[in-house]
């Protein structure tokens, strides 16, 4: 493990950008933040600019509008970096997406079908608890080689 | 001395900003520091809802209703039900009507709460952000032991609710109101004499009486205006009209009215719950009806916490919608937030005022996004 990799498990700063959701994972998230979770006991930050972070948090299904956006905002991030969906709108698009007939003309099928996503929180909206897991389980896996 | 070079420029913000929680995009016109004009562009969080609605029945499309807007999904699925019940001509049963009302103001008391937060962040005041999104997590937790989740309830069904309480839950929802009640008041205190608070709100995105109804303003933002307007007190649906409330106004014209008429509402909601469960008469939860409607039209409206909330339903007699057409309070707000963010007269807008004014609509821009604009992203 580098210095890089000690560095990013000690304080894994948050971006979170709304690729179209309908604001239930987006407090969720803020929630995580705030007092009765506080996320910020793991070193995590919500900052404001791409480059500052190492965590993408991104919730909500990604539209067509947003899609080159989140692609930007990724390009954009220092390595190493890490994505987070959060949400089962984020994941696959869920009720948005109901595969054929009935899906929202506008709406991609998951979040990974336009950046590489290291983990999927479920929920509609995931709880707190889940969303703490999902990034701690992100933070563990850095620096340890998956083979 | 003229120059060749132009004296107002653009500052594009979004829709990946700090300031913004939803991809939004504003364009200010500015003459120094002074807000001369905004473009807004708010379709980023498009997903074209109501063209999908056609496709699926009226009981899939609940559920994919209460998914326009994760804050206010109760009054949406409320607005929803009722527009399919107006279909159908049927009343509900008196006890369900009472548990709307129940799960709405506990979801107007959460989202003005997070709006209180918000709106503490945008003036840089985060301290006050994390004690009051701490005291929200009572009303979360009451959501919870009403519906079962903390945020997307699916608390309302067509032709009534989902689940019925008991006494037990009852006594738990109102030791939280209790709990709740001196918190708000502390909260109202401060916002009344924090000094910070004060400077930063007071005199901030003025929007006059004549303004607001001239831009179509909705809920908070018109009352806050000084105009009574309210579609629970005007145009009673579920059981307001057997509840006592009042409608909160109030004279300021700005930032900061805004948040005292929030603050007020929620102790008015405090009081409507009580009256709520004191009040719950027994019998049925849910009057069945047919999966198919009667061919017509029907159109709903309900005072979310954002202001008033517009459904059409037409249909064709099948089982899923001809036509679903919402119209959300934010929509309605955001020619009177272009009024208030551009600079006329004496009247000045400053760029460090604008998350505090973009912030006092409380804007839902996932509600807002009906249309696509094109040549974007």
């Amino acid at each position: 493990m580098g210095i890089v990799e000690w560095a990013f498990r000690k304080s894994p700063w948050i971006l979170h950008f709304n690729t179209g959701s309908c604001n239930g994972c987006d407090i969720e998230i803020f929630a995580t933040l705030t007092p009765k979770y506080d996320m910020e006991r793991l070193g995590a930050l919500l900052k404001g600019s791409p480059r500052h972070a190492d965590l993408l948090v991104v919730s909500g299904p990604v539209t067509r509008q947003a899609s080159g956006r989140i692609l930007r905002i990724y390009e954009q991030m220092p390595d190493p970096k890490k994505v987070v969906a959060v949400g089962t709108c984020c994941i696959s698009g869920g009720v948005f997406s109901n595969g054929g007939k009935g899906s929202c003309y506008n709406v991609y099928p998951g979040l990974d079908s336009i950046v590489p996503v290291d983990a999927y929180v479920p929920g509609c909206p995931p709880k707190p608890e889940a969303i703490l897991e999902g990034i701690s389980r992100v933070v563990k896996k850095t620096g340890v080689d998956p083979k | 001395m003229s120059s060749s070079y132009e004296r107002i420029f653009d500052i594009p913000i979004g829709p990946q900003h700090p300031a913004l929680k939803e991809p939004a995009m504003l364009k200010l016109k500015v003459d120094g520091e002074h807000v001369v004009g905004v473009d807004l562009d708010v379709s980023y969080n498009h997903r074209g809802i109501e063209k999908a609605a056609e496709y699926r029945t009226y009981i899939q499309n609940l559920y994919l209703i209460e998914r326009i807007c994760g804050i206010c999904n109760v009054a949406q699925t409320l607005t929803y039900c009722l527009a399919v019940e107006y279909l159908h001509g049927k009343e509900i049963p008196p006890r369900a009507r009472f548990l709307r009302v129940l799960a709405e103001e506990i979801s107007r008391i959460n989202s003005h709460l997070l709006w209180l937060g918000v709106a503490a962040h945008e003036i840089g005041f985060d301290t006050f952000f994390m004690h009051v999104w701490l005291d929200r997590e009572i009303t979360l937790g009451l959501m919870e032991a009403l519906s079962g989740n903390r945020i997307t309830s699916s608390y309302n069904v067509i032709g009534g609710v989902r689940r019925d309480v008991t006494e037990g839950l009852l006594s738990t929802i109102r030791k939280g109101l209790d709990e709740l009640e001196p918190r708000v008041k502390r909260y109202r205190e401060i916002v009344l004499n924090d000094r910070s608070i004060l400077k930063r709100t007071q005199g901030v995105g003025i929007l006059r009486s004549a303004d607001a109804v001239s831009t179509s303003a909705v809920g908070p933002t018109l009352r806050a205006s000084g105009i009574k307007s309210d579609v629970r007190i005007d145009d009673p649906y579920s059981s307001h009209d057997q509840i006592p409330f009042n409608v909160i106004t109030a004279d300021g014209c700005d930032a900061h009215s805004r948040i005292l008429v929030r603050l007020d509402e929620i102790m008015e909601s405090v009081q409507i719950c009580r009256h709520c469960i004191s009040k719950l008469p027994a019998g049925p939860i849910l009057q069945r009806l047919p999966r198919r409607p009667p061919q017509g039209e029907a159109m709903s409206r309900v005072e979310a916490p954002r202001g008033e909330l517009f459904h059409y339903i037409s249909s064709d007699g099948t089982d899923k919608p001809y036509r679903l057409k919402v119209s959300t309070p934010t929509l309605a707000n955001l020619p009177a937030l272009v009024r208030m963010l551009t600079s006329k007269g004496r009247y000045v807008v400053n760029i460090a005022d604008v998350p505090v004014i973009l912030a006092s609509i409380d804007p839902c821009f996932s509600c807002a996004a009906r249309v696509e604009r094109s040549g974007g992203a």
